[in-house]
């Protein structure tokens, strides 16, 4: 993707804030399951990173005392983590089967063509990045848009997707 | 017990065993992939499915447990389909290059292919591509070949211990790999090639240099530890290509460390020394065995005359065989009493006489893992024993306490139950504090010197693991064998075994340092003792005296001294000290013997010839002792040569001649040194000749040039900083090198790895150094 | 905003908005009444079993598991932690229930795990919530808070030396996590990777020990059990089909969205509180338990009563209750196109039939759906999809599977005609206004 971003981004720390937030995860788990706050971990350092460059995905390895490895497994398999360097705003757009049945396709190719982007593409400012969802759990909210992961956007009709994306940015 | 009945035979298998053991028992082959009997059980590749007697579907024999009357059918029409369905998904999108895959005629994928594939594919999509990885100078990859079995990543968690290996994304994306810009560095990687049941990890070294049914197979021993671990090497056109491990489960079960495996490549190097040479007027000249035998007598018998075979002496490393080091012996004794010794590392030798016997392991090799504690004191036991590390590993998974002692806090990969690191000088008293520990515990009066040191939480937590019921053990390292005050912290290891009721034993240096004292190797003066004799000649078996003594420019100073040095080796090495240079044949190259650390005696034969006038080296001696008009040179075969050294003895050396209880040593005490103290290790790829010629070893992480390495605080009351150049300053000698921030060093130490040209100079392996800043 | 309040709920009785969610709201409504009857009337674990097994509840996740049955598993005298895991993975294509039921009625989960880990022995939860209704885990966290500080969960619950800690963890983007095991890998900090089962994780669950996993709505079923008694919670439903459902629609009905519905409640009806049919089309498909689930044809559909044993009867399964309603403007190669994409996706990758065969039957789908189809796909198509199912570690095999092998069953000519004239049976401007962005319903 878009080199210019990880080259930006090539060193990373864990912050005051990112740290407190992964010490409360890990205080959830048994005594020494702290690998257990390895997700909590990784979402925090990308929410603080924007991506999860290998140097965040090692700084919450190591805050752990995990194997560098055992957290890049896991960074790598959920959906969610962005591995990858992505745009300001990640759009999300649910294409599976009942959300299609009820216009997601044709809301994702509504943003395709405003953004003039296809699926994991990032617009040439950094803005957006457009990404295909597989079922979010929503269906009865379709079309339906997840932005930077956390927020959820029901029924997204033409005119709200104007809207979203005119507020993004 | 439960009852099970397979392909109709019937068999009883205890509790707990899954159908997989029990064909295994019964003989009956189940195709597999992921399953290892030394791994934990995936489940993953589903080529073991078999029909179960009322299981609605083929279930994995892998992971499915025998429950009491059970009826299994390994090739009904139900488990043959699910096989053969499994077969075609693996084969989708496997490449199938075997015509140039170095896996081919060893791949379980091309042997079962033969029987469960079917011959046109109907799959007719795109195959997928998997970039290869670079995991360093050792492991090759074909990631497109990769079937997902995870043998490689449930390796690294399980027995080296570190994951280094996982696998990343999900799904069909999934692939093997290392952290971004990782390679595998564990000393035990070259297992995972052999347990890749496909060609997605192979061989660096090998890559492309032979198919595998070119290869002739040879069964050999490893010189490079004292565990002896058994090999197979695979020969073509009288060249070693490829070292395996042969299995042997009470040695080194189906693994060998990568310097077992990857070691050969030295003796088919560049510097191997092909003619006898002998140096004239500063020039060396390639001469034929008669006039380099000739010149290697009269050497001798001159300064025997001369000066008197007290002036005459030996320095043998411990990986030479029992043959070489019997006849040796005798040569050394027939000249009139010269001295020769294998123990070229050590420096203090007041045990010597007053053991019970041999040092030794003190058990056998398979109870170590068996123990429930174990104290280790003094080693850099990854890289010293990479297998018995790995044995300690097992069992500390298991549930036994392991406990360190010792000079360095690396990371032995496993969960310890207490970790003690203190400078060298130190470890005199934490043993004191020991047996102090033990002492009280026991309610028995202190043994008189232990009274006023501290016993820590840690000590007295090791003294607990070790005074539970079952097996227990302390073992003593390198770091101990080497230390200027060996005899004492013997002596207090000895009391705390007595206290405890473990038993003590030596992680011994060197693939034969239990043979050559069983055959005398070690008589007259000691190796220390002969360097500073100012011998005139001097005779250098295997060995590399400016590397492996303990004081190594001492080495060199005494051998550019003497009159005559005669080097016996493989390589073209001491061409600035020695006048003779004789080609002696490598292990592999000889018949031989070595005696492990377990006194197992484990012969070999030569699995190639010689490599242009190279001789072995039992043969070489026994013409010098001819020439030399000795007695006892009329042996017809090496085995003859061994079983006089031996006494007849094949299998075991008799256990009397073991022995690790001294009698009447006193106990060391802490030293206080000024400055700072030097930690030394022989690094795993420099630890002897051969390893140190080894060019994808010498590519490895553990080849990483040396450097001064301290910890940021003792650094920083040095007043140094990471990455400086510095001078390190011993007794005598100094050298140049980078200042390296490692934690693992205890404070007020430097840590300065031996076995390098450029730290040899530095002269003892302990004591205090200067550093400064250039 | 969906409708949660429908007829003879229980589980959504009583929300009517967004403001619901809290403690307070919930005591109003009864909350906790359970949770205290339990601990200040004496009931033994066994008791609390014996009800929930009168209940006839099944597993609401999907396989429709007894759950009294599955409490009883769990090791009685264990002297270690044993653990109650919540499965809020909703990620089932077709299902969104569990996600109203946190929405409106997070207390609800909580007390129904309390209770739970009362009489399991468990002093420790987790509920795993799916990563992508993040909103959920937040106010989870907060239920969980107001719980904690009322003390109906923590130390010495309502003084009755009961301790039970109760904690939310998040998915992150994998649907195979709402496999149980998976599951409790996930929580664990690995990959989602499903574990061979045995041992089961009643005796080998999460950090090895004793666990018992329910999904959302099975909890959520258990306080109104002990408040009102197992019998009468099976008396809202039929035999051996305890109780009410929360029903997931979606696809082309006028009114997608959950609904809560006695056990044995006819199709049609069903329908009908959806509205009915979107545009008056015609009823052509229905996956009755969320994707996994084979495809029924409408008319058979049109038949059956919403219960685990009616569905299983026609040939498909109730599964997790979601209802995907397909009318005849679906072009059924195209949506079997979609949901062999989703599976060829979501497969965790460990076992071979499912990593291979999720992909190579997505392949030969997309061709035929792309025009390049070969007669002879159809059959290679439902033989892949046959060594598939019953092989692998974990049921997405199945999952993967049973759709392939049901849509061409019951919808073969369609496929053939695909095959045959390289496009689809249904004109494409059909396919466009059947599935045209609709949001009408939205506005209630
Ligand atoms: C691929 C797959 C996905 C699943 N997803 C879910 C899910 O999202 N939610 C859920 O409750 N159960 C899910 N299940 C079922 C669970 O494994 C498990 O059976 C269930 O959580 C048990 O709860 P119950 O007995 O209350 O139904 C899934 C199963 C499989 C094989
Ligand atoms: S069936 Fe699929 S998802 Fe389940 S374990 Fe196997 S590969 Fe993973
Ligand atoms: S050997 Fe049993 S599944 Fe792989």
């Amino acid at each position: 993707m878009n080199d210019t971003v990880s080259k930006e981004t090539m060193s990373f720390a864990l912050n005051e804030a990112s740290r407190a937030a992964i010490d409360r995860e890990v205080a959830k788990y048994p005594e020494g399951q702290a690998i257990s706050a390895v997700m909590a971990g990784l979402r925090i350092a990308q929410e603080q990173n924007g991506w999860l460059s290998p140097e965040a995905i090692e700084a919450v390895a190591d805050y752990l005392a995990i194997p560098a490895m055992a957290a890049m497994e896991v960074a790598t398999f959920y959906n969610m983590y962005d591995v990858k360097p992505v745009g300001r705003w990640k759009i999300v757009v649910c294409t599976n089967l009942p959300c299609a049945l009820s216009g997601g396709e044709q809301a994702a190719e509504y943003v395709q063509e405003k953004l003039g982007i296809g699926f994991n593409e990032t617009t040439p400012d950094g803005r957006f990045t457009l990404k295909e969802g597989e079922c979010m759990g929503v269906c009865g909210d379709a079309p339906a848009i997840i932005v930077n992961n956390t927020r959820l956007c029901s029924w997204m009709s033409r005119e709200k997707i104007d809207a979203l994306l005119d507020e993004l940015k | 017990m439960l009852e099970i009945e397979i392909d109709g035979q019937k068999l009883e298998v205890p509790d707990g065993s899954t159908v997989m053991d029990a064909a295994n028992r019964l003989g009956v082959y189940i195709p597999h992939f992921c399953y290892h009997k030394k791994l934990s059980i995936a489940a993953n590749c589903r080529m073991c499915l078999v029909q179960v007697e009322r299981a609605p579907k083929p279930l994995p024999a892998c992971a499915t447990p025998v429950t009491n009357g059970m009826k299994v059918q390994t090739h009904s029409d139900q488990a043959v389909t699910a096989q053969k369905g499994v077969m075609e998904f693996l084969l989708i999108n496997h490449p199938l290059d075997c015509p140039i895959c170095d896996q081919g005629g060893e791949c379980q994928l091309q042997d079962l292919a033969v029987g469960y594939g079917s011959s046109a594919s109907r799959y007719q999509e795109e195959k997928r591509v998997v970039m290869n990885k670079n995991l360093g100078p050792l492991i090759s990859t074909d990631m497109t070949r990769c079937i997902h079995c995870t043998r490689c990543v449930r390796f690294g968690q399980e027995i080296a211990g570190v994951m280094e290996l996982g696998m990343a994304n999900r799904g069909e994306h999934s692939e093997i790999m290392t952290f971004v810009g990782h390679t595998v560095d564990s000393e035990l990687s070259g297992n995972m090639i052999d347990l890749c049941p496909v060609g997605a990890l192979t061989s660096k070294p090998f890559r492309y240099s032979a198919r595998t049914w070119e290869l002739s197979r040879r069964k050999t021993v490893s010189p490079h530890d004292s565990l002896g671990s058994n090999l197979v090497v695979q020969v073509k056109h009288d060249e070693v290509k490829r070292v395996l491990p042969f299995e042997n489960e009470e040695v080194n079960e189906c693994w060998i460390s990568d310097r077992d495996r990857f070691s050969y490549e030295a003796l088919n190097g560049e510097e191997r020394l092909t003619r006898p040479m002998i140096k004239q007027d500063g020039r060396w000249l390639e001469v034929d065995w008669q006039t380099a035998l000739e010149y290697a007598a009269n050497g001798l018998k001159r300064v025997a005359a001369e000066q008197g075979a007290s002036k005459i002496g030996m320095l043998a490393a411990p990986h030479s065989t029992v043959e070489e080091l019997y006849l040796a012996a005798q040569l050394m004794r027939g000249l009139g009493g010269a001295s020769m010794d294998t123990r070229l590392r050590q420096s203090d030798f007041r045990l010597d006489g007053k053991l019970s016997g041999i040092p030794w392991l003190g058990m056998k090799v398979a109870d170590v893992s068996r123990l429930d504690a174990a104290l280790v004191v003094g080693s850099f036991l990854r890289k010293d024993q990479p297998l018995i590390a790995q044995r300690l590993r097992q069992a500390a998974r298991r549930g036994t306490a392991v406990s360190a002692l010792g000079v360095s806090g690396e990371d032995w990969l496993m969960t310890l139950h207490a970790r003690v690191t203190v400078a060298p000088s130190q470890l005199a008293g934490e043993l004191a504090a020991l047996v102090k520990a033990a002492a009280e515990a026991r309610g028995v009066a202190l043994p008189a010197g232990v009274e006023s040191v501290q016993v820590s939480e840690a000590a007295r937590s090791i003294v607990a693991s070790l005074m539970n019921d079952g097996s227990r053990a302390i073992f003593l390292g390198s770091v101990v064998q080497q230390h200027a005050d060996a005899s004492g912290l013997h002596a207090l290891a000895q009391e705390l075994a007595r206290l405890t009721g473990a038993t003590l034993g030596y992680l011994v240096e060197g693939g034969n340092a239990v043979g050559a004292a069983a055959v005398g190797a070690q008589s007259g003066l000691n190796a220390q003792q002969m360097l500073l004799s100012g011998l005139r000649a001097c005779v250098v078996l295997h060995a590399e005296p400016e590397l492996d003594c303990a004081n190594a420019p001492m080495a060199l100073e005494a051998l550019k001294a003497a009159d005559t040095v005669i080097v016996m080796s493989p390589f073209k090495t001491g061409l600035d000290y020695a006048d003779c240079l004789l080609p002696v044949s490598p292990f592999t190259e000889t018949s031989g013997t070595f005696v492990n650390a377990e006194g197992r005696i484990q012969s070999f034969h030569a699995v190639v010839r010689p490599k242009g006038d190279t001789r072995p080296a039992w043969k070489v001696l026994r013409v010098l002792g001819s020439m030399l008009e000795l007695g006892g040179f009329r042996f017809d075969s090496s085995e003859q040569v061994r079983d006089e050294a031996l006494s007849g003895a094949r299998d075991w050396l008799p256990e009397y001649k073991l022995g690790n209880t001294a009698g009447d040593v006193a106990f060391a005490r802490p030293v206080a040194l000024g400055g700072l103290q030097r930690v030394a290790d022989f690094p795993i790829y420099r630890n002897d000749a051969i390893v140190r010629r080894a060019p994808a070893l010498a590519a490895a992480r553990d080849s990483a040039a040396p450097a001064a390495r301290m910890s940021a605080a003792t650094a920083g009351d040095a007043g140094l900083n990471a990455g400086a150049r510095v001078r390190v300053r011993g007794s005598a000698w100094s050298c140049e090198l980078d200042l390296q921030i490692d934690d693992t060093v205890p404070a007020g130490c430097v840590r300065v790895s031996a076995g390098w040209p450029q730290t040899a100079p530095l002269g003892t392996l302990s004591g205090a150094l200067t550093v400064e800043a250039l | 905003m969906s409708s949660p309040d429908t007829p003879q709920s229980i589980l959504l009785a009583g929300l009517d908005g967004d403001n619901t969610w809290g403690i307070e709201h919930y005591m109003k409504r009864g909350g906790y009444s359970a949770l205290r009857k339990v601990l200040e009337s004496g009931m033994t674990p066994e008791q609390i079993i014996a009800e929930v097994k009168k209940s006839e509840l099944r597993g609401r996740g999907g396989a429709g598991f007894p759950t009294g049955l599955k409490w009883s598993f769990m090791p009685r005298n264990f002297p270690m932690d044993k653990y109650v895991v919540c499965n809020s993975d909703e990620g089932e294509p077709g299902t969104f229930k569990d996600r109203d039921i946190l929405r409106f009625n997070p207390h609800l989960v909580i007390e129904g795990m309390a209770i739970a880990g009362f009489a399991m022995g468990c002093s420790r939860g987790y509920n795993y919530i799916h990563g992508e209704v993040w909103s959920l885990y937040e106010r989870f966290e907060q239920a969980l808070a107001e719980a904690r500080a009322a003390g109906f969960i923590g130390r010495n619950i309502l003084g009755k030396g009961f301790d039970f800690e109760l904690f939310a963890h998040h998915g992150w983007g994998a649907y195979i996590c709402g496999e149980e095991t998976a599951l409790l890998e996930s929580i664990e900090g690995k990959k989602g990777q499903p574990r061979f089962k045995p041992p089961f994780p009643a005796s080998h669950g999460l950090y090895g020990k004793p666990t018992t996993i329910n999904n959302t709505e099975t909890f959520a079923s258990i306080p109104w059990i002990i408040d009102h008694g197992g019998e009468a919670f099976q008396a809202l439903g039929k035999p051996n089909n305890g109780g009410t459902k929360i029903f997931s629609v979606s696809g082309h009905v006028n009114r997608p969205g959950v609904y809560e519905i006695p056990l044995g409640t006819p199709f049609p009806a069903l329908l009908e509180m959806c509205g009915g049919m979107r545009g008056g089309r015609k009823l052509k498909a229905v996956i009755p338990g969320g994707s996994s689930a084979p495809v029924l044809p409408g008319d058979i559909m049109m038949d059956c009563t919403m219960d685990y044993d009616s569905i299983a009867k026609a040939g498909s399964m109730l599964g997790s209750g979601a209802v995907i309603v397909m009318d005849e403007s679906t072009c059924m190669v195209k949506s079997l196109e979609r949901l062999s994409y989703f599976y060829h996706e979501e497969s965790c990758g460990q076992c071979t039939p499912c990593r291979e065969g999720t992909g190579w039957l997505y392949r030969m789908v997309h061709r035929i759906e792309h025009g390049e189809g070969r007669p002879d796909d159809l059959d290679t198509l439902d033989n892949v999809a046959s060594n598939i199912a019953g092989r692998t570690i974990c049921a997405l095999g199945d999952a993967a599977a049973f759709p392939v092998k049901s849509f061409i069953k019951h919808f073969r000519p369609e496929f053939e005609y695909h095959v045959e004239h390289k496009r689809c049976l249904v004109p494409v401007e059909v396919q466009r206004e059947g599935s045209r962005i609709y949001v009408e319903h939205a506005a209630c």
